[in-house]
C-alpha cells in the first residue's frame, strides 16, 4: 500500500504496474464453476442438467436461444448447479464442472467472421467483451479501443497480452473490423509498450502511467476527444472498448478455430509480490492461490480485481470469472478500514478527484440519502468509479461505497418513474 | 465448512493513504510549539499556565458535552486539544481562569458541539470565542492593561494599540526585526512572527493546511495595507507592521485555514483568504477594534458556504438548457 508522502503538499499519483510478470501456466484444474448470468428457474427450463457430459468450449445456456451463456472451460461432466448472487445483486445460475483432465474439444464454433458469431461465442471470452452494443440498433459504435492498459493498481494481465500476443490482437483486431464494420479500431497502450503496439495494424495512442488514466471514462477524454456525459457510457457516444486480452482470444481463436478457455489473472500476495498466471476460466481461487503459494489467515481480505475498484469476496471456493483481471490478499493490518468520522471539509477529496467533483458537498447529500439532490447538484452520476477519494479521505469515509449506493438506488427511482410514468 | 478461513469483506478501495485526523491534529500542536515555547519563555509560568488550562478546559468540554448527548468520545484526535491549544495562544499570559474556562466553552460547546462536533462547525470556534471575549472582558484583552507588570526588555505597549489611539508617530519605536523575533507585547502565542511562520510553512509542506488560504490572507493583509499607506503614509501604518503584528500570522497559519469554517475549492480559497486579509485592516485601520482578526474572518466563515458554490464544472456535467 502507498502511503502518503513526508510532503503531502503534491497530491499523491498512484502509477500503475508497467511491467508484466512472467507467466505460470496453471494445469488444468480438478473442478471448474461457471456463472451463468440468468437464474435456475427464472428464464424457461434449464437444457442443462446435473450428469450431463460437456467439451471443452462449449456454450452452454438455459435454452439454445437464449442470449445469456458460459463457455466451458473444461472437458468433464456437471456435478452440481446452484443458485448464486453477486455483491451487486446480479442472480447467477453456478454451474461447476467436474473436469476429466483431457481436453476434448467442441465444434460448433465455425470461422465465420460474423456478428453474430461473436455475440454467440465471445461474450464470455477472457477479459469479457461485450458485442451487445454492435447489435443494438440504437447505438452506432463509429470507434472500438482495444484498451492495453489495466483497469487497476499493480494488475498487468491486459499489458501481458500486448507485450507477448501482439499477433493474436492483430488477427483480432482484423477478425474485429470485418465482423463489426468500425472503421477506426484505436489501441491505447502505456509508452513501453509502443513498438508491441505498432504491430498490431490499429491506431497506437498512449496513456499516460498515472492512476486512473487507464479507465474507460479518461480514454475517452484524452485519447478519443469525447467527454461521456454523466450517466452514460462510451457506448452511447459511439465508442465501443474491448481488453487487449479480449482482442487476443478473438484473434487466437480465429487463427486456430478453437476458442480460448484461459484467462490471465494477476496474483498479489500480502508482501505485494505480484504473479502472473493463466488458468482455465472458472478455476477455484483455491487452486489459484495454493499455486502462487499465498495462504490466507482469518479476517484476511481477498479481493477480486485490484486495490482501487476491485470487490472483497468471502470464500476460495468462488472461481475466476472471465472479467477477472486479479486476485489481490491483504493482510488485516494491511487493510484499509473505514470510520463513521465525519466529513471535515478538508478538500483533499476535490483536489485529486479526476473529474473535479464537489465529494465534500456530495458525501454530505449521499449521507443524507438525498440520492436525486446529490445527481442533480453535485454531480453524482459523473462520478467514474476510480475510488481515489476514499483512499485520500482524512475522515477514512467510504465515500465509492456512498457513491456506488447513491448510483444503484439513483437507477431504483429512475426505474420505479419510468415504470409509473 | 469449517475449516474454511473467514475472510472480511468490505467495498473498494482497499488502500488507503494512511492519513488520519489526529495525525493531522498532533502535526498542528508540534507546529504551533515554536510560538508557544517562545511565549511561555518570555512570560514564564503563567503563560503556561494559560496554555495548558485552556488545553485542559477544551478537552474536558468536550468530553463533557459527548458524555451529555451520549456521543462517541473522539477526544485522542486531538481536535478539543487544538481549539485549545489556539484559544489559549491568542490570550494575554494574565488572562484569569474564569475567562479561559468561559472561552474554551464558548469554542467547544456554542463553537462546535451544538452543531454536531467535529466537521460541521460554520465558524472558527477559537476565534467564536475570542471574539465574545473580546467585547464582553475589553480589559482582560487590553495588552497595556494585561502586561503593565511585566517589562522583559522591549517596548511593553500593543503596537495596534499604539497605532490606533497615537497614530503612526507611535509606531516607529517598533523595528522590523523587533516584531518578527518576537519582541513585542501581545498574547502568549502570538507574538513571535518567525516561529509562527516556520509552523505555517511546515503545516503547508506537509499538506496539513491549505496554503492557497494561507498565502491569499497574508496578501490580502498586505495589499490592502499598502494601499492604506500609499494612500496616506501619515495616517496609515506599512504592510509589514500589519503582517507582523497582532494576530495577523497565527491567523494567517492556524486560524483561517481551519478545515470545516473554509472553503476547500480552488477560487473560493483564494477569495476568501483575500477578503478575510482585506477585512482585517479595514477594521484596524478605520473600525473601533484594534485587531480585527476575530472579526473579519469570522464574517468570512458566515460566507463560506456562498463562496464554495464557485466551483469548476464536473467533467460530464450535462447543463440542460431550457
Amino acid at each position: 500500500m502507498i502511503k502518503r508522502s513526508f510532503l503531502g503538499l503534491a497530491k499523491p499519483r498512484l502509477q500503475y504496474n508497467l511491467v508484466p510478470d512472467p507467466i505460470q501456466e496453471l494445469p488444468i484444474p480438478g473442478t471448474v464453476t461457471l456463472l451463468l448470468k440468468e437464474p435456475q428457474n427464472g428464464g424457461g427450463a434449464t437444457a442443462l442438467k446435473v450428469g450431463d457430459a460437456v467439451k471443452t468450449a462449449q456454450r452452454l445456456a438455459a435454452s439454445p436461444d437464449s442470449a445469456e451463456y458460459v463457455i466451458s472451460s473444461v472437458t468433464g461432466t456437471v456435478s452440481a448447479m446452484a443458485p448464486y448472487i453477486d455483491a451487486y445483486g446480479q442472480k447467477y445460475t453456478a454451474i461447476t464442472i467436474q473436469a476429466s483432465g483431457q481436453d476434448d474439444w467442441d465444434d460448433e464454433f465455425k470461422k465465420e467472421q460474423t456478428i453474430d458469431t461473436a455475440l454467440k461465442f465471445f461474450e464470455y471470452a477472457p477479459g469479457s467483451p461485450s458485442f451487445k452494443p454492435f447489435a443494438d440498433p440504437e447505438k452506432s459504435i463509429r470507434t472500438i479501443v482495444v484498451n492495453g492498459m489495466d483497469q487497476d493498481l499493480l494488475l498487468t494481465a491486459n499489458q501481458y497480452a500486448v507485450q507477448n500476443e501482439a499477433a493474436e490482437i492483430k488477427s483480432g483486431v482484423q477478425a474485429l473490423r470485418k465482423m463489426t464494420g468500425v472503421d477506426r479500431i484505436v489501441i491505447t497502450v502505456p509508452d513501453i509498450l509502443v513498438q508491441q503496439a505498432n504491430t498490431t495494424g490499429a491506431e497506437v495512442k498512449t496513456v499516460s502511467a498515472t492512476y486512473p488514466d487507464g479507465l474507460p471514462h479518461m480514454i475517452m477524454k484524452e485519447v478519443v476527444g469525447q467527454v461521456v456525459p454523466g450517466g452514460n457510457t462510451p457506448e452511447d457516444q459511439g465508442v465501443s472498448f474491448i481488453s487487449a486480452e479480449a482482442a487476443a482470444a478473438l484473434g487466437a481463436a480465429f487463427e486456430t478455430g478453437q476458442l480460448r478457455v484461459t484467462k490471465v489473472v494477476t496474483v498479489v500476495g500480502k508482501d505485494g509480490k505480484t504473479t502472473n498466471v493463466r488458468t482455465r476460466i472458472g478455476t477455484p481461487l483455491r487452486d489459484v492461490l495454493q499455486a502462487c503459494n499465498v495462504s490466507l489467515n482469518d479476517r484476511d481480505r481477498l479481493i477480486l480485481g485490484g486495490a482501487m475498484r476491485g470487490a472483497a469476496t468471502y470464500s476460495v471456493d468462488l472461481p475466476i470469472e472471465p472479467r477477472t483481471d486479479g486476485i489481490v490478499v491483504q493482510d488485516e493490518a494491511d487493510s484499509a478500514q473505514t470510520t463513521n468520522y465525519p466529513c471535515i471539509n478538508c478538500g483533499e477529496c476535490i483536489r485529486i478527484c479526476p473529474v473535479k467533483i464537489p465529494v465534500n458537498m456530495l458525501v454530505r447529500f449521499l449521507e443524507a440519502r438525498l440520492y436525486e439532490d446529490a445527481a442533480a447538484m453535485y454531480d453524482l452520476e459523473c462520478c467514474i468509479e476510480c475510488g481515489l477519494c476514499s483512499y485520500v479521505c482524512i475522515s477514512r469515509i467510504p465515500i465509492f461505497q456512498y457513491i456506488m449506493l447513491g448510483k444503484y438506488e439513483l437507477g431504483l427511482i429512475k426505474t420505479a418513474e419510468a415504470a409509473s410514468a | 465448512m469449517n475449516n474454511e478461513k473467514k475472510l472480511v469483506v468490505a467495498h473498494a478501495p482497499y488502500w488507503h493513504d494512511g492519513s488520519k485526523i489526529s495525525t493531522k491534529n498532533y502535526n498542528i500542536i508540534i507546529a504551533a510549539l515554536p510560538a508557544v515555547l517562545m511565549g511561555i519563555s518570555q512570560y514564564g509560568a503563567p503563560a503556561l499556565a494559560v496554555i495548558a488550562f485552556a488545553m485542559a478546559c477544551a478537552m474536558i468540554w468536550e468530553v463533557i458535552m459527548n458524555l451529555v448527548l451520549r456521543r462517541p468520545i473522539p477526544i485522542g484526535d486531538g481536535s478539543a486539544a487544538v481549539t485549545g491549544l489556539l484559544l489559549g495562544m491568542l490570550m494575554p499570559a494574565t488572562a484569569p481562569w474564569w475567562v479561559i474556562a468561559l472561552g474554551t466553552f464558548i469554542a467547544i460547546i456554542v463553537g462546535k458541539q451544538i452543531f454536531g462536533g467535529i466537521g460541521f462547525n460554520p465558524l472558527n470556534p477559537p476565534l467564536l470565542a475570542l471574539a465574545m471575549l473580546v467585547i464582553s472582558f475589553k480589559g482582560v484583552f487590553d495588552f497595556n492593561v494585561a502586561l503593565r507588570h511585566y517589562d522583559l526588555g522591549f517596548v511593553m505597549t500593543y503596537p495596534l494599540a499604539d497605532l490606533k489611539y497615537f497614530g503612526t508617530e507611535a509606531i516607529a519605536k517598533f523595528s522590523l526585526g523587533d516584531l518578527i523575533m518576537g519582541r513585542q507585547a501581545g498574547a502568549v502565542g502570538s507574538t513571535f512572527g518567525l516561529g509562527l511562520i516556520v509552523g505555517g510553512l511546515y503545516l503547508m509542506l506537509r499538506g496539513y493546511t491549505r496554503w492557497e488560504i494561507s498565502l491569499s490572507f497574508l496578501a490580502g493583509v498586505f495589499i490592502t495595507a499598502l494601499l492604506f499607506n500609499l494612500s496616506d503614509p501619515a495616517k496609515y501604518a506599512g504592510p509589514f507592521f500589519h503582517l507582523f503584528t497582532g494576530y495577523t500570522l497565527i491567523a494567517a497559519f492556524f486560524l483561517v485555514p481551519e478545515d470545516s469554517s473554509s472553503p476547500a475549492n480552488f477560487i473560493p480559497m483564494l477569495i476568501f483568504g483575500a477578503l478575510a486579509g482585506l477585512g482585517t485592516v479595514l477594521i484596524r485601520n478605520v473600525g473601533v477594534y484594534v485587531d480585527g482578526i476575530p472579526f473579519s474572518i469570522l464574517l468570512m466563515n458566515l460566507a463560506n458556504p456562498l463562496f464554495d458554490r464557485i466551483r469548476p464544472k464536473a467533467i460530464g456535467k450535462v447543463v440542460e438548457n431550457a
